[in-house]
């Protein structure tokens, strides 16, 4: 059952990924990156991290994927020219394909040359003798990585002051 | 039970896929759609291996990833908005001069 999760789920992640790719108005491509997501949600929880999954929907597509469709409407994005304009991004339209080809060649082959000492996924992924996913997580986040995690908190509220300097109208 | 070495195999997918937008797209909406493609890649690979290795960090790294990615996204996409209100367009080979 969960070779059938990952099989529906992952050829779904890739189809909304090269959708993404291959179409021509930002908002396809958006709409296929909240498919994207939401997938990959499905393949956090097979693995065990149920809080994980949450968070990639409320956060990652409740809350990102609703900000780029927000400023594709405001900007009011059309489909986009495709002829390269610039010698540099004739080069990379050029060497995008092979490049990328490349990089997962390589990646694939790191992954698939050490498979064996992989292992497959067991049932049930309880990582530690806690009750759950979440007791897990916040067992660690609010013990030994709460500095980080208050910085974190700090990061945040810079973005926020600097996303509303930064698109503000001018007097 | 599915092999790990295919979580990390769709891992590299998503992010070769992700690495092929960022330089074959001419709108900068959709270059940083690819961004937020790639690193959802590389979550899948981090909380791959916290399974395999019966830890817990790689799902710690996760999340502080998703706190950073949304920090970046706002930011983001608030520069992209300044930079429509002066050039007036979204097209990466026409932003390319530092002044106007």
């Amino acid at each position: 059952m969960e070779l059938a999760l990952f099989i529906i789920f992952g050829l779904l992640a890739v189809a909304g990924a090269l959708n993404l790719l291959l179409q021509r108005h930002p908002i396809n491509s958006a709409l296929s990156l909240i498919v994207v997501m939401m997938s990959l949600a499905v393949l956090y929880w097979s693995l065990g991290a149920e809080f994980l999954a949450a968070a990639q929907v409320i956060v990652y597509s409740g809350a990102i994927m609703v900000l780029f469709v927000f400023v594709i409407m405001l900007l009011n994005a059309g489909e986009e020219d495709t002829t390269p304009a610039s010698k540099f991004s004739k080069t990379a339209s050029i060497a995008g394909f092979p490049g990328a080809a490349a990089i997962f060649c390589l990646l694939a082959f790191v992954f698939l040359s050490d498979r064996s000492a992989l292992g497959t996924t067991r049932a049930g992924g309880y990582l530690s003798n806690a009750v759950n996913n979440i007791v897990d997580i916040s067992h660690t986040l609010f013990t030994s990585l709460l500095l980080p995690f208050e910085v974190t908190s700090i990061l945040i509220l810079v973005a926020i002051l600097g996303a509303v300097v930064l698109a503000r109208k001018e007097p | 039970m599915v092999p790990i070495a295919w979580y990390l195999i769709l891992a590299a997918i998503l992010f070769s896929i992700g690495v092929c937008a960022f330089l074959i797209r001419r709108n900068v909406i959709t270059v940083f759609m690819s961004i937020e493609l790639m690193l959802n890649g590389v979550n899948l690979t981090f909380v791959a291996f916290a399974h395999m290795w019966h830890r817990i960090d790689g799902q710690i790294f996760v999340f502080f990833v998703m706190v950073v990615a949304a920090a970046e996204a706002a930011v983001g996409l608030a520069i992209i908005i300044a930079l429509f209100r002066v050039r007036q367009t979204l097209n990466v080979d026409q932003i390319n001069l530092l002044k106007d």
